[in-house]
């Protein structure tokens, strides 16, 4: 692992989002709680809705453009719909978010 | 064997319990001089807050007292400071210039609270919480003083539940969303901060402290920087602590955030060693007392040069503040695979989350009905394995093997003087024999005993009743609830909204028994709705709870790009507004210009990083967003009217501009379209419109209940009125009346025949006391609503239209 810090807990809203621009493509954080953070894919399986503008609540989000319900733990959709978005690793310490570049390196090149 | 000399410095509770594992092992090893700071011993530092309260006095928790220095032949220099430290010819030098040797040297220094260094910090009268001088000065404080605490934590609650006790008009400012955010969720942040302020505490959360001002050296004021001025005499800051590593540092030990220790306390210099929240081992450092005493097992090993390794163990810890029931323990941090069980009950202020992992709890946090958690925090430390009692584990020992958690049956089982409504004093027995008497429904038996009649909380349970009395004779009615988070409608949870003077999404979660943590994309838009239409001073629009759209003021197209669509006030507009949507559609490279069909232009094919930039140009040509994407006002379109048609009755377009200007940037249960008609003509098309207006000799006819979308319905005529005034002050109050009392996503239309025109037409048209009050109302929200949210996000938030980070670069390498 190599941690990379990638900007400040503060910077996403509770219950909100942002995006970061990786080799793999764009991933959003999700910020579920105070001190909670996700990181995901931003692009929805079913069009290519933006996950990070969606609705975000308990620990989950909802696309902004059909309302696909994804779970930011497994990434899986929820309820009838079929679909998996990939879900990296991502950690909170003293108020700044790290992500591991390996695992965004790593993968891209895969 | 003579004995060595052990030096120790500090007094603390760590030391403390380190001597005491050493004079047990064995008393004769080393002859020990203590320095404190601090004019005193060993005292029970976690006590200080029940001193404070006035609970306990300053003797009673005084761990090592005089005779137990002297029977160890301990050498106090209390009051006393180490300086310096010789490393080389093992001296310490103390600071009226005694120079001891030793042979062993302990670092017990503790922690200092952390002051954050706003402009004011030294002044006289801002303190710490930390020892019993800090404890004093918050008790010399009477009823009536002002002190302000800032933190939010478990310190500066206990400081402020502790001077509220002796009537100290205590606030609190913390600067997260909701109190103690790091052992709470929001739910029992916000039940905890009701009771606080139960209590007489003022707790203002989101708030940024900028400034401590003071008169005469002394401090007055604290300044928050949305310029809230809070006058004090005291002010505490309770924030944090930082480890207390000055002198190692000085003194040439390998420091980091603590003081590095190895798994024996060893420091970098194999004669001194460090106990305690000074010390960082292995990556941590520690703020809670059970690691230290473990540390002061191995430190006490150590120096009888026995063996040991001090391990660190994932601790959960009890936490309390004082006369609150509240209960938190074990971790809430991110993890994946984590699961909440939860469970509300708000009739009785009752919350109840854990946290599982694994199929063990990690987790809990309870407030209100505390009983369990000594028997969670067994079962966290334990790591119990819980599948088996999975579905019943919430409710506690008493559940566990056997009893069901049916729901009917615990109804069934409950005896016949069980109150069921709180409301109205209504008992089981009550309503029971209202079913006999032929009571068969809900409304029935409303009408015969009251029973979830005010708040409808209770609602549930009698319906569970008739199901038990009545059997398949009962149908449960299926009133359709919001979402799958609650079993309320709509309507129920307007009302209670009301009723119950709910004023924040964490009070209806949590009064209302929301089944979800914070909901979910269908109800917290409504919900953010209601609240704000509801009370718009009170309550903070929250970003996060609405759709994309509303969130980024602007309409996302289906390839995640953005239109762009400026309001034309009553669809005028001039060639200096002209020119600067041309250069910015020029300038932003926009593939689509579009006439809408609102009588304005839409530059569609935005690209999201380049909102804040084409609204900062267009706003300097004066031109404000239109609210295209919005649940609120879009559009007044107009025809040409007098000024110009040979026919115009009555000046329109200037009414629509009126019109627009007066209602622009108001939030609406669902999207809300004006236009004025300059006679029966009618060519703005105002009979398809939520409100319309149709100019004629004699007056204005006020339209209501129009949509030509995916229905399309003829307006109905709501009044006649003679002058424009009137107009205005009709169409107000109907926007409020509406905003006040429709469902989220009922138009006008759909309202309205739930409602009917005729009940609309009592409350504004013969009321005329109630127009007024309604237009007034509307007037309210529109001081805060009535402005241009382009040119606010331009300004503060375009940081939040650009990616958080680019690792393009970095990653690849
Ligand atoms: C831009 C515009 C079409 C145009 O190019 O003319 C438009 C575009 C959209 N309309 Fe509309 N409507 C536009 C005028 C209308 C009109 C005509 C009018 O207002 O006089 C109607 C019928 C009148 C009415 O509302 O009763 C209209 C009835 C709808 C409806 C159906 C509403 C209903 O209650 O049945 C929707 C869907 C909805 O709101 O749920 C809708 C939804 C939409 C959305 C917002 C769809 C969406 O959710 O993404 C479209 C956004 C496109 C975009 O990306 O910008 N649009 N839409 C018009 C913008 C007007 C403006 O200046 O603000
Ligand atoms: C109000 C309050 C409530 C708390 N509640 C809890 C609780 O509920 N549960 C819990 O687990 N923990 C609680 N804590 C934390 C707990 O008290 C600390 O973790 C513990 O006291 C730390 O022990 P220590 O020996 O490392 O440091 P301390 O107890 O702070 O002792 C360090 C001592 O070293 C002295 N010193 C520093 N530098 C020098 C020097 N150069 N020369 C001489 N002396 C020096 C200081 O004056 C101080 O007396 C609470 C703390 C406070 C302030
Ligand atoms: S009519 Fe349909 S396709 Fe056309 S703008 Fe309106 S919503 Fe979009
Ligand atoms: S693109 Fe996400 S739900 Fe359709």
């Amino acid at each position: 692992m190599s941690w990379i810090d990638v900007g400040a807990l503060n910077d996403i809203p509770v219950r909100g989002a942002r995006i970061v621009k990786t080799p793999l493509g764009c991933v959003a954080l999700f910020r579920t709680d105070e001190e909670e953070v996700f990181a995901t894919s931003d692009r929805c399986p079913h069009k290519g809705g933006p996950l990070s503008e969606g609705i975000v609540h308990g620990k989950s989000v909802t696309c902004p453009l059909h309302n696909w319900v994804f779970s930011l733990e497994s990434g899986e959709a929820q309820g009838a719909d079929d679909g998996q978005i990939a879900t990296f690793s991502v950690k909170v310490e003293d108020g700044r978010i790290l992500m591991d570049g390996e695992e965004l390196g790593k993968r891209s090149a895969a | 064997m003579t004995k060595q000399k052990l030096i120790v410095i500090g007094a603390g509770m760590a030391s403390g319990r380190a001597l005491e594992q050493l004079f047990a092992a064995n008393p004769d090893a080393y002859d020990v001089t203590l320095f404190n700071a601090e004019p005193r011993g060993n005292y029970d530092r976690i006590m200080l807050s029940p001193v404070l309260a006035g609970d306990k006095t300053y003797e009673e928790i005084v761990i090592h007292d005089s005779a137990w220095y002297e029977d160890n032949t301990v050498t106090c220099r209390f009051g006393e400071k180490i300086v310096s430290i010789d490393r080389a010819a093992k001296t310490v030098t103390a600071e009226n210039g005694d120079v001891l040797a030793y042979d062993k040297l302990l670092f017990g220094t503790g922690s200092n609270p952390f002051i954050i260094p706003l402009p004011g910090h030294d002044l006289d009268g801002v303190i710490a919480y930390r020892d019993l001088e800090d404890t004093q000065a918050m008790m010399a404080k009477r009823a009536g003083d002002k002190v302000v605490v800032i933190g939010g934590g478990l310190l500066g609650l206990e400081a402020a539940a502790g001077m509220a006790a002796h009537g100290v008009d205590v606030t609190v400012v913390h600067i997260m969303g909701h109190l103690m955010e790091r052992q709470l969720d929001e739910a029992a942040g916000y039940l905890l901060k009701k009771s606080l302020e139960d209590k007489g505490i003022t707790v203002l959360c989101n708030a940024n402290s900028k400034e401590i001002k003071g008169v005469d050296g002394k401090v007055s004021a604290l300044m928050l920087d949305d310029g809230t001025e809070l006058p004090c005499d005291l002010l505490v800051m309770a924030v944090g602590i930082r480890p207390n590593i000055a002198l190692g540092a000085e003194s040439g030990l390998a420091t980091g955030r603590g003081i590095h220790v190895d798994d024996q306390m060893i420091t970098s210099d194999e004669n001194i060693l460090a106990v305690g929240e000074c010390v960082e081992h292995d990556g941590m450092v520690f703020g809670l007392v059970a690691p230290l005493y473990d540390q002061a097992k191995v430190v006490a090993k150590t120096l009888l040069g026995e063996e040991a390794k001090y391990e660190q163990k994932t601790l959960s810890t009890k936490l309390k503040v004082t006369g609150c029931d509240l209960f938190s323990a074990g971790d809430f941090a991110e993890a994946e695979g984590r699961e909440d069980i939860l469970f509300r009950d708000p009739a009785r202020g009752v919350y109840k989350r854990l946290v599982i992992e694994d199929n063990k709890i990690i987790g809990a946090v309870m407030y209100g009905d505390t009983a369990d958690g000594s028997w969670f925090f067994g079962m966290i430390k334990d790591g119990t394995d819980i599948s088996e009692m999975r579905d019943t584990l919430i409710f506690g020992p008493a559940y566990q093997g056997g009893a069901t958690a049916d729901p009917l049956s615990a109804v069934a089982a409950l005896p016949l003087d069980a109150e069921i409504c709180g409301c109205n004093g209504v008992s089981k027995g009550d309503i029971v024999a209202a079913i006999e008497a032929g009571a068969g429904d809900l409304g029935a038996i409303r009408g015969t005993t009251k029973a979830s009649a005010s708040c409808g909380t209770c609602t549930g349970l009698v319906e569970q009743l008739l199901q038990v009395e009545l059997g398949d004779d009962f149908k449960m009615p299926v009133a359709a609830p919001m979402c799958g988070c609650t079993d309320l409608t709509h309507e129920d949870v307007r009302r209670l909204i009301k009723s119950k003077e709910l004023k924040s999404q964490e009070a209806v979660w949590q009064e209302l028994g929301w089944k979800t943590r914070n909901g979910c994309h269908s109800c917290r838009p409504a919900i953010n709705y209601y609240l704000l239409a509801d009370w718009p001073v009170e309550y903070q629009d929250d970003p996060q709870s609405r759709f994309v759209n509303e969130r980024k003021h602007a309409n996302i197209q289906k390839d995640g790009t953005y239109s762009v669509v400026p309001r034309m006030w009553g669809g005028i507009t001039t060639p200096d507004e002209l020119r600067a949507i041309a250069d910015a559609a020029d300038k932003y490279k926009v593939p689509t210009v579009k006439v809408t069909g609102g009588q304005r232009i839409d530059l569609l094919g935005v690209k999201g990083e380049d909102l804040p930039s084409i609204w900062y140009d267009l706003g300097q040509a004066g031109l404000v967003s239109g609210h295209a994407y919005s649940k609120g006002l879009r559009t007044v379109k107009t025809c040409v009217g007098t000024d110009h048609c040979r026919f115009g009755t009555q000046d329109s377009t200037g009414l629509g501009i009126k019109l627009e200007k007066h209602l622009w940037g108001s939030w609406t249960p669902h999207k809300l379209k004006l236009a004025v008609s300059g006679c029966p003509r009618n060519c703005a098309e105002a009979t398809c419109k939520d409100i319309g207006v149709i100019c004629v000799d004699s007056g204005y006819e006020i339209h209501v209940g129009g949509a030509a979308g995916m229905e399309i319905k003829g307006t109905e005529v709501l009044c006649k009125v003679e002058t424009e005034e009137e107009a205005m002050e009709v169409i107000s109050a109907m926007t409020q009346i509406y905003r006040e009392n429709a469902k989220y996503l009922d138009r006008i239309y759909k309202w309205m025949a739930k409602v009917g025109l005729d009940w609309i037409k009592e409350q504004i048209v013969d009321d005329l006391g109630n127009r007024k009050a309604l237009a007034d109302r509307f007037e309210l929200s529109q001081s805060i609503y009535r402005k241009d949210p382009w040119a606010e996000h331009a300004k503060e938030k375009a940081e939040d239209y650009q990616p958080l980070a680019d690792l393009t670069l970095e990653a690849a390498e």
